[in-house]
């Protein structure tokens, strides 16, 4: 879901100044202007660091047609930006799937055709089941993952964490030494799941005894963390963490470190590609979207940013010590789709946030 | 009539900038505040009175007063810090050592707010640069929790707003006309007394500034609380900060800060009450 580090955050501020500077500054180039006969640029709405650096002279070199890269900061940012901007101005963005849903109802992306993206082959069948666009009607997946618990097994002695409850009641010798997520969607989840309840559910009681066994848990937290939680374990404040899989990875020193994905379940979060409404690139975009799925740009993600890929061909070339020394990237295509996929909340998404906000502002 | 005319033309440039910056933004909080939530975000353009009655659950005047609170606390701490600093440096130093000293206060807002907190961080955390220090010299056994508290949010505030206290305190001071002191010292005042009836409220526009610039920016804060309370608690600022961002409810997140721009304006008036009792009493330098 998120995909930068502090450290990386840094280096897009950076790589901002300069496709500033090499784009002149504008950004108005929308109206694709033709290179040679039949090349386009591509107007494609991204996040940082999130595609290989050098993807726009292979594109150009495979297909003629150059790119220009949108930098978004968050899924809030680039629907805002969509939102924003007259149809047309996009043909890729890269969005997480409950937003790219919500979208879709919206009607506010194009269908897909599937004969312009023959990569789709190399994609996992899981891929193609994800709750939010079963058959990848609208949306392509690009990375995806999982929550759960990180520790540190060099200085956790006596207790075996295995379980969302570790976090939530935990033992004398972790307590005071953990953090959770504060971001709403998954503060909830650690109580919603140990309740039996959805990860998406709107439902006033569900949320409210979630909000307290939230609260409850409050009184023995180091902090809420969503952001640097990693550096927390590197220090030694914190033993165990409620972390997205990702990152994990971005640890010191990975062999300390242990992945667990509670057995009472957890998210799936997709990050895809979908083609804005009205786009009028469409031949190229499809041709970008299958641009991407060769296996060597899945590999940069996986080798990279330490997440998993939907792509099986680019996991299958993987050089396997990478899911020995970080765990989570080993985590199956079954796996993964066995935990709850995120949806949009629509009008219940006022209650979630309430009830969230309930546990925030509790002493 | 013309040169009347070149003077409001010297007013343009900031008056399209205070029109542009701050009314245009204002308005349309303003205005938001009044519609529903979109489903993405944005503004559903139906009319609802449902945000205000929302922001008056005690839910939400719980984080309102708790920010109160910190801020409160934040300023009367810079205020006790601030005041002998300035007092100090406008009365008591060298034209060269008041340079310097003025030079120092300013110095931390060369660096980034941001890293600044964060360094507090490092020094305050358990395995922190203090804690070890300590225990080091065999002071403690145990580490003290300093961080990811009430203790260290308004540790942080204080840091981070103390010069907005010492900048205008000192400027009151400095225009302070010397011979009213020394008048007073000769008509048999002792110094506390002179303090009480001659310096301080002379100096009350300075202290009522500095309060309200400490006090403003404290109340909105949102890393601060984020970083150094560890999340543990929110102020008003991250509940705007969450409601724009996460909740993607413009909105209420508009009905939120406007809560924060009604305190605001309350003090500013507070601020212009204070300034006409001194301009009453007909000592203003």
């Amino acid at each position: 879901m998120r995909r930068t580090t502090p450290f990386m955050r840094l280096a897009a501020v950076t790589t901002m100044a300069i496709i500033a500077a090499s784009c002149g500054l504008g950004g108005s180039g929308a109206s694709g202007v033709p290179q040679a006969t039949g090349a386009v640029t591509l107007q494609v709405m991204n996040f940082a660091n999130y595609m290989p650096e050098d993807i726009g002279v292979r594109f150009m070199a495979a297909t003629g047609h150059d790119i220009q890269v949108t930098l978004t900061s968050s899924n809030e940012d680039a629907i805002a930006k969509l939102g924003a901007s007259p149809a047309g101005t996009y043909d890729i963005a890269f969005i997480t799937n409950p937003f790219a849903e919500g979208l879709n109802k919206a009607g506010k992306l194009e269908a897909l055709d599937h004969s312009k993206i023959p990569n789709m082959s190399n994609l996992y069948p899981e891929a193609t089941q994800i709750a939010t666009d079963p058959g990848n009607k609208f949306s392509v997946p690009y990375s995806w993952g999982t929550t759960g618990i990180c520790y540190r097994s060099d200085l956790v002695k006596e207790t075996e964490i295995d379980s969302w409850k570790d976090l939530l009641e935990p033992s004398a010798e972790l307590a005071g030494k953990i953090t959770m997520m504060d971001e709403e969607r998954w503060l909830m989840i650690p109580a919603l799941k140990v309740l039996g309840h959805s990860a998406n559910s709107t439902n006033a009681d569900e949320l409210s005894a979630a909000a307290d066994l939230l609260i409850k848990a409050k009184s023995t937290l180091l902090g809420y963390d969503a952001e640097t939680f990693y550096t927390k374990l590197d220090s030694g404040e914190a033993l165990a963490v409620h972390a997205w899989d990702g990152w994990c990875n971005y640890v010191q020193d990975p062999s300390t470190m242990v992945w667990v994905l509670p057995p009472e379940g957890s998210d799936l979060f997709v990050d895809t590609m979908v083609i804005p409404k009205g786009s009028p690139r469409l031949a190229a975009a499809h041709a970008f979207i299958d641009f991407i799925l060769k296996p060597e740009n899945g590999q940069w993600v996986a080798e990279n940013i330490l997440y998993k890929v939907p792509n099986k061909a680019a996991m299958d070339a993987l050089d396997p010590s990478l899911l020995t020394t970080y765990p989570n990237m080993a985590i199956t295509p079954a796996d993964l789709l066995k935990q709850e996929s995120l949806r949009d909340l629509g009008e219940g998404q006022t209650r979630f946030s309430d009830a969230a906000t309930r546990v925030k502002a509790a002493p | 009539m013309s040169r009347w005319r070149d003077g409001r033309l010297t007013l343009v440039p900031a008056f399209a900038w205070w029109a542009i910056f701050l009314i245009t933004p204002i308005a349309l909080v303003l205005v938001s505040s009044f519609f529903r939530r979109g489903t993405f975000s944005g503004v559903v353009y139906d009319f609802t009175l449902d945000n205000y009655v929302r922001a008056l659950d005690p839910l939400y005047l719980g984080v309102l007063g708790y920010s109160v609170r910190i801020a409160f606390i934040t300023t009367v701490i810079c205020l006790l810090i601030g005041f002998p600093a300035a007092y100090f440096i406008a009365t008591r130093s060298s034209a060269r050592v008041r340079t310097a000293l003025l030079v120092l206060v300013v110095l931390p807002f060369l660096t980034n707010f941001l890293i600044r907190t964060y360094a507090w961080i490092v020094l305050l955390n358990r395995e922190g640069v203090i804690n070890q220090g300590l225990r080091g010299v065999g002071l403690i056994d145990a580490p003290l929790d300093l961080l990811y508290n009430d203790f260290a949010v308004v540790l942080g505030l204080v840091y981070g707003y103390l010069p907005l206290m010492i900048l205008p305190v000192y400027a009151a001071l400095e225009r302070l006309n010397p011979d009213v002191r020394e008048a007073a010292l000769d008509l048999g005042a002792r110094p506390l007394r002179i303090l009480r009836t001659v310096t301080l409220p002379l100096a009350l526009p300075g202290i009522v500034a500095g309060c309200i610039f400490v006090f403003v920016p404290s109340l909105g804060n949102f890393p601060v609380p984020q970083l150094l309370g560890g999340g543990r608690r929110i102020m008003i600022g991250n509940l705007v900060n969450q409601q724009f961002l996460e909740a993607r409810d413009w909105p209420f997140g508009s009905t939120l800060a406007l809560l924060i721009i009604a305190i605001l304006l309350i003090l500013l008036v507070v601020q212009a009450r204070a300034l006409r009792r001194t301009r009453e009493i007909g000592l203003d330098g």
